[in-house]
């Protein structure tokens, strides 16, 4: 894999989740108060930087073939949630990730909630809120530059990735002060997910032993193929969604005539 | 005791969410295959890389139509 297309699927996957910590930061900062809500961050990034600090090394300690055998797995389950639930999204079958809803109804919650102070937090509900919402978000990020990094032996390089998105993600956030609700996420997801799928395909199967015609050329044809054979599940589902409207709407139909 | 062993929980709860997700059955049709492609090169010489792409099109095509079946409606009268 050349270090653009690691580049490229470690910012990509990296951007989709900071842009969904971003809402949750500026819900807790907007309803609530910014000092608390920027301590959790604080606080949030530094325990992901402790686990991938402590992680990265140990990864790059497994022999090649069980490191692929296990980040493979763990990649191709994670990128086949990832693909199942944008696949539903874009068939009809689950509604489409809004960001400014999800932030309307943080801000909401947000605005509700009592003030608390513990120690130097002036805001619990902030500081847990924005904590919580990096924390969760960013074990993803870690997650997915961790194993694309230490298989490709290139965990500075994934880092980098993870890092120049969230960085350029929590910018414009912050610059516009309102959820990033105009970034394709779906699509996104989409993208990311078959990438997921298709990695972990690619280094699972290598790590049990097997060999793809073409070895790592095998890659070109493996990506398109998920995609292709998810675009076509996502056009099965629209067909269907549309069947489903009609048999919905002639059975209420047939009990409005009852 | 009840404390760590509620915490241990909510621990696996959030590992198992995390890892495994919203459809269990991807995750163990994925190990399964690896480990059937394993088996097959390690036992009989078997390159069998092919295993991987027909089960990953399975589980993907499967959890869909669960998905699809569950919301469709009956036609009625």
């Amino acid at each position: 894999m050349t270090t653009g297309a690691l580049f490229l699927a470690v910012f990509l996957a990296c951007a989709v989740e900071a842009v969904e910590a971003t809402t949750i930061v500026l819900a807790a900062g907007t309803a609530r108060d910014w000092r608390s809500a920027n301590t959790g961050v604080l606080a949030a990034l530094i325990v992901l930087a402790a686990l991938v600090a402590g992680l990265g090394p140990a990864l790059t300690q497994l022999p090649i073939g069980a490191l692929r055998l296990f980040v493979g797995a763990l990649l191709l389950i994670f990128g086949l949630q990832w693909v199942r639930k944008a696949v539903l999204r874009a068939g009809g079958y689950k509604p489409m990730h809004d960001e400014a809803a999800i932030f309307q109804e943080q801000f909401g919650a947000a605005q509700a909630a009592e003030v608390q102070r513990r120690g130097r937090v002036s805001d619990w509900y902030a500081f847990t809120l924005s904590f919580k919402g990096v924390l969760l978000e960013g074990l993803e990020v870690a997650f997915i530059a961790l194993t694309f990094g230490s298989n490709q032996h290139a965990i500075t390089l994934a880092a980098v990735a993870a890092v120049t998105a969230i960085v350029v993600v929590a910018l414009i956030g912050f610059a516009v002060r309102a959820p990033l609700s105009r970034v394709p996420e779906n699509t996104l997801k989409f993208v990311v997910g078959v990438m997921l799928t298709s990695f972990g395909m690619f280094w699972g199967a290598e790590g049990a032993g097997a060999n793809w015609p073409g070895s790592d050329a095998a890659l070109l044809v493996i990506v398109p193929a998920v995609a292709a054979f998810a675009g076509l599940l996502v056009l099965a589902l629209r067909k269907q969604a549309t069947g489903t409207l009609v048999v919905a709407a002639e059975n209420a139909a047939v009990g409005g005539a009852a | 005791m009840s404390r760590i062993r509620f915490r241990l929980r909510a621990f696996g709860s959030f590992l198992y969410d995390f890892v495994v997700g919203d459809d269990w059955r991807i995750a163990l049709g994925v190990v399964a295959a690896l480990a059937a492609i394993y088996g097959l090169r390690h036992g009989d010489g078997v390159d069998a890389w092919w295993l991987l792409p027909v089960t990953v099109a399975a589980v993907l095509a499967v959890g869909l139509w669960r998905v699809v079946r569950k919301t469709t409606p009956r036609k009625s009268g």
